[in-house]
């Protein structure tokens, strides 16, 4: 009877190594654990075992069982494991097949800009205020102090509708509208299309600016640096610097250039910057009293800084775009790079 | 504007470099948009002296053995030039030299006769008659002998020099002059001004009967004239010729060249008539008659109206006032006496006379720019001056003054230290205040804290007040002197897009998610891009702001649809080859207002869609998923009267029962017309929409309400139908869900047609979703549900289950 044990688990052993699938697997189960398999002939001879071996060798047969059943289990789940493995195999895909696309469409690199923009005079408490494109003489330039005999007022620089109606050229109008409607403190964005009779490479007879404006007491040039600082700092690189050099524009008086440091190759000279280190990208200045005093504002209290961006250049600048034209083709090429 | 280093030298002793001069400049306001170097292009030219010459048999060659001082007493160059002898003293371009124009000079052999460079004649090096005299003789420039062998020939012919370039700001131009700019120079560099000489004489003699009257004063506030007799028209001395020829003009004659000096020099523009052809010996100065005609200099006539101003004789206009001067009354070879004119005319008028009449001159660049009074009293004695130095005539005594009666003073007014360093907010010591101040040449006295300020005559930017005192001081004492402040007196606001404003980008969000790409498109165009969407003569839309100087017609009209916009980029994206592409905008259209009322401008969301993949369902799937971002229920209706929509595949928007908006396929006809190519299935499809975007978000509800979730479970029902062709899903839909208040879904799910339907019949199936109200559903209440809606539906739609 030992003899048989032995023999059958030697059996057990060679057949489990042969086991490679769940046919094998049912079989050798068959075979051992099965109705009519080894284990039950045993337990089946163990009638003619001596009565008193009975309880040892029905023991034997016992762990035997017990161990035929472990190795079932084993052999079972590195079954499914192999077969999970299979499966996992036949189901691979190729990941460098082309995605299903859903198709996202993107916002112009003019939106962009401006939100990013908007964001980092949010972050200071500027408001956005969006005037009126169609605008009269006295928003666009007589209350901002743009003499009555100034070129800009010339059929040569501005659109003229019927009954003296214009297009603005600046978005500097949006100033007087606020400090009509609110009084200080003001700190205020006018982000907006602008219009002026110009068309070549550099020029676009539509194009966008941002005008900010900040009237409070104690505002000097100072400020206008510092803020300026900071937002430059945002928009293009924590590295960046501003520089101021005169200018002139009637409503601003100082009036200011404002140059950053090339954010491109740190001031050292590259052909973003002409080799000058330096890129112009607004004017600015201190409020004039009068543009003040045109609106109820008493200048003697109050003072403030305003600012003028173009949307087109800071674009063209943070995305190396070099002609404006491409802004308005609209090429779903060109769009799709935002 | 152009100003030579040299001259520039003759009122300030500069004692800094071109180039720190250039950053001096930049620093005060004025840029230097080039630093031109006169000789910059030219290297190792020297002089040499010509020792021997010895021609080559047969040829044109000459050998020349050459001094060149310290590059050798013994160069062998050979020339071409017919004009070389024994001891003439010549430019050599030795080996390895360059000269303008990006040429270089190498040893090499001329017919095989070794040469070791180039012997170079005025015109080689640059130089004019008026640069140098002998310039441009046919030959070798000819050098005087006393110049040293081995000597850079720039220093010898003056091309040791710059010009800067000098962009002036709109509100200096009293800068728009050599003395101008010496001024600021002399500031900047706290120098003295060297002021240029403006005494003359006058004799006893008077012109009889000369008269000069100003009609129109609002137009020429000032004019002046003076007589000069006794003329002898020759030529300028060579200073003269050469200061005109480095700012680019030619010597003509010393009475012409007097005038355009003192507009270089003095920024006066002077015009001198002969006085031996003005009629009646008068001088009106006053508008054109509507019609009347002048012929100007360069032999053009021009037919004038009252917006033009002229001067006249006792009959006619003699000159084009501020802008060019008359034929009949110029200088000529002949002239022996002449009237000077010098005056300030009012800016706009000149600027505006110039356009209309496309009609320039550098007179009325400086006119327009704008002419203090100063300077024309200036001008005009200069010229004097300068027919005096250079005995050229006499200066009569009949000398006129017409003045409109502006101040002859600098404006005065007071102005305090405190609030300068306020505006600029740093603190600036008085003393450098004054001293700034006084550069400028304002005329300042102190009491404490109030400063007494006369500006100079020329400076008529200044304002009374701070804040131009302000700007000359920190332009002056340096930007880098501001201190940087981040708003620290400023309140503290909160800030950032208003609600409004945030759903306008949340609207281009959903677009984009939607693979919308956005787009930038003008607002204007032309009335053929209406035609180009047929929209009908009498439609609304035709009702347009016109654009009174626009650029060109293509760009005359204020949008009042984005539709043709739209289209246009569609189109120049299938010629560009991109096939496929969906695009919006969220802009602007104008309508036009009664009795001179501010227009309208109102936000409209343009759509296009094109490509293969389209349809008219791709694009109802956007407009729905606009809908219900903002919680918008949209209906459509058919829209068959859009002229550029096709009729049966396009559709109103409608919103609570308002129309917001159309979308749909491109019409045939309008698909027929475009330059596309007919044959490409992407060009045949697309699709345009135009929706008010105040009117959709005028519908939309933005305060949000949870409702409680049901507790009972949804009951899902199938439910296929047979209807007639012509009834609609929609209208399908509508009765199943009013037919049951425990609908709260339908969808399609399927159409068939077939011969078990029969002709002109469809079967269209639907999931149809019950939600329970206070208790859970039983299959017989959905039975009942199911019923009644089939009831509707048939007594509605004429509709049988299938």
């Amino acid at each position: 009877m030992e003899q048989r044990i032995n023999a059958l688990r030697e059996a057990m052993k060679q057949q489990i190594e042969q086991i490679n699938s769940k046919e094998n697997l049912a079989a050798f189960w068959q075979d051992f654990l099965g109705k009519k398999g080894s284990i039950a002939d045993l337990m089946k001879g163990l009638g003619t075992v001596a009565k008193e071996d009975r309880p040892a060798m029905g023991k034997v047969i016992n762990d035997f069982k017990v161990q035929v059943e472990e190795q079932y289990r084993v052999m079972s789940e590195r079954m499914e494991q192999m077969e999970l493995q299979a499966r996992n195999r036949m189901e691979a895909v190729d990941i460098t097949l082309p995605a299903k696309k859903h198709p996202q469409g993107h916002l112009h690199p003019l939106t962009l800009v401006r939100n990013e923009m908007i964001n980092v005079f949010a972050g200071m408490g500027f408001d956005v205020f969006e005037g009126p494109e169609i605008e009269d003489d006295d928003h666009n330039f007589t209350r901002l102090n743009v003499p009555k005999d100034h070129p800009s007022r010339d059929m040569q620089d501005t659109f003229y509708l019927e009954n003296d109606w214009l297009l603005r050229t600046q978005t500097s109008g949006g100033q007087i509208r606020v400090m009509d409607a609110q009084k200080p403190p003001i700190k205020v964005l006018v982000p907006g299309r602008v219009f002026r009779s110009d068309s070549d490479a550099t020029h676009s007879p539509m194009f966008h600016q941002m005008e900010g404006l900040v009237v409070d007491k104690g505002i000097t040039l100072c400020d206008l640096q510092g803020m300026l600082d900071k937002f430059v700092q945002q928009l293009f690189d924590a590295s960046v610097r501003t520089r101021l050099r005169p200018s002139y524009f009637p409503f601003t008086e100082p009036s200011v250039e404002v140059d950053v440091s090339c954010f491109e190759c740190a001031g050292k000279g590259c052909s973003l910057c002409k080799h000058t280190g330096w890129i112009e990208v607004l004017g600015g200045g201190v409020v004039h009293p009068k543009v003040l005093e045109n609106c109820g504002i008493d200048s003697s209290v109050y003072s403030g800084i305003a600012f003028g961006i173009g949307i087109e250049r800071i674009a063209m600048l943070k995305y190396g775009i070099n002609n404006i034209g491409l802004l308005f083709e609209n090429d779903v090429r060109f769009l799709k790079q935002f | 504007m152009k100003v030579p280093y040299s001259w520039l030298k003759e009122y300030v002793d500069i004692d800094v470099t071109a180039e720190e001069l250039q950053e001096k400049l930049f620093s005060c306001g004025f840029e230097v948009e080039e630093l031109i170097d006169l000789g910059g292009e030219i290297s190792k030219v020297v002089v040499a002296e010509v020792k021997s010459c010895e021609k080559v048999e047969g040829t044109h060659l000459v050998i020349c053995q050459v001094n060149c001082g310290e590059y050798g007493d013994n160069i062998q160059i050979v020339t071409g030039a017919p004009n070389v002898y024994e001891g003439m003293h010549t430019p050599a371009a030795l080996d390895g030299a360059t000269l303008p124009g990006g040429i270089r000079i190498a040893a090499k052999p001329l017919k095989g006769i070794p040469s070791n460079g180039m012997m170079c004649s005025g015109e080689e090096l640059g130089l004019n008659e008026d640069l140098y005299p002998g310039a441009e003789v046919y030959g070798l420039l000819d050098l005087p002998k006393d110049t040293v062998p081995g000597t850079d020939i720039r220093e010898v012919v003056g091309l040791n020099d710059y010009i800067f370039d000098i962009s002036v700001t709109a509100n200096r131009p009293d800068c728009q002059s050599i003395l101008g700019i010496a001024r600021e120079v002399a500031a900047v560099l706290d120098k003295e001004l060297k002021m240029p000489a403006t005494d003359y004489t006058m004799t006893d003699t008077t012109v009889p009967g000369l008269e000069i009257r100003v009609d129109a004063p609002d137009l020429c506030p000032r004019y002046l004239g003076h007589a000069v007799r006794n003329i002898t028209v020759g030529e300028s001395p060579r200073w003269m010729r050469r200061n005109l020829a480095l700012c680019g003009l030619r010597s003509i004659s010393n009475v012409v060249d007097i005038t355009n000096y003192v507009l270089l020099e003095i920024g006066q523009p002077m015009h001198a008539f002969d006085m031996e052809q003005l009629q009646e010996m008068k001088i009106i100065v006053r508008r054109a008659a509507d019609g009347e005609k002048i012929q100007t200099l360069d032999e053009k006539e021009f037919t004038l109206t009252h917006e033009n101003l002229v001067i006249c004789d006792g009959n006619r206009p003699v000159a084009l006032a501020g802008i060019m001067g008359g034929l009949n009354s110029e200088i000529t070879d002949k002239t022996t006496q002449l009237l000077f004119e010098a005056a300030k005319f009012a800016r706009d008028n000149i600027r505006r006379t110039s356009r209309a009449l496309g009609q320039s001159s550098d007179s009325s660049a400086r006119f327009e720019k704008g002419i203090s009074e100063y300077i024309t009293e200036l001008g005009m004695a200069r010229a004097l001056h300068l027919i005096q130095e250079l005995n050229c005539g006499e200066i009569t005594s009949s000398a006129f003054d017409c003045s409109a009666g502006a101040p002859r003073e600098g404006k005065h007014f007071t102005a305090s230290l405190q609030r300068i360093n306020g505006i600029l907010g740093i603190e600036v010591p008085a003393e450098v205040v004054l001293n700034i101040l006084r550069r400028l040449n304002f005329d300042v006295k102190r009491d404490g804290d109030t400063l007494d300020v006369t500006a100079p005559r020329y400076r008529e930017d200044i304002e009374v007040g701070e804040p131009d005192l302000a700007e000359e001081v920190i332009r002056e004492y340096g930007y880098e002197h501001v201190v940087p402040t981040f708003l620290k007196s400023a309140t503290v606001t909160s800030g950032g897009k208003n609600a409004a404003q945030q759903r306008r980008d949340r609207t281009a969000a959903i677009l984009c998610a939607q693979g919308y790409n956005e787009c930038y498109t003008l607002s204007f165009y032309a009335d053929s891009d209406l035609d180009a969407l047929k929209i009908p003569a009498d439609a609304p839309e035709r009702n347009v702001i016109r654009i009174q100087n626009p650029i060109s017609e293509k760009l005359s009209v204020m949008r009042p649809l984005l539709a043709p916009s739209m289209l246009n980029i569609a189109v120049e994206n299938l010629k560009k080859g991109n096939n496929e592409g969906r695009l919006f905008e969220i802009s602007n259209i104008y309508i036009p207002a009664e009795n001179g009322e501010r227009p309208e401008e109102r936000p409209h969301l343009g759509f296009a869609a094109f490509g293969d993949n389209e349809d008219f369902f791709t694009v109802k799937g956007t407009v729905e998923a606009l809908g219900e971002a903002f919680r918008l229920k949209f209906d459509v209706e058919r829209a068959e009267d859009v002229s550029y929509l096709h009729p049966g595949v396009s559709a109103y928007i409608l919103c609570e029962g308002e129309r917001i908006g159309v979308f749909g396929k491109l019409a045939n006809e309008v698909t027929a017309e475009l330059k596309l190519h007919k044959d490409s299935k992407a060009n045949h499809r697309i699709f345009l929409g135009e929706i008010d975007y105040d009117k959709m978000m005028s519908h939309a509800a933005f305060s949000i309400r949870y409702r409680p979730l049901s507790p009972f479970p949804e009951v899902v029902r199938d439910l296929a139908l047979i209807v007639d062709e012509g009834t609609t899903c929609g209208s399908l839909m509508t009765e199943i869900a009013r037919a049951c208040q425990n609908v709260t879904d339908v969808e399609l799910f399927d159409i068939y047609r077939g011969e078990q339907i029969g002709e002109g019949r469809k079967s269209m199936a639907f999931k149809i979703v019950f939600t329970p109200a206070d208790k859970a559903l039983a299959p017989e209440d959905v039975d009942r549900f199911i019923k009644k809606i089939l009831g509707n539906l048939k007594f509605k739609l004429g509709a049988e289950i299938r």
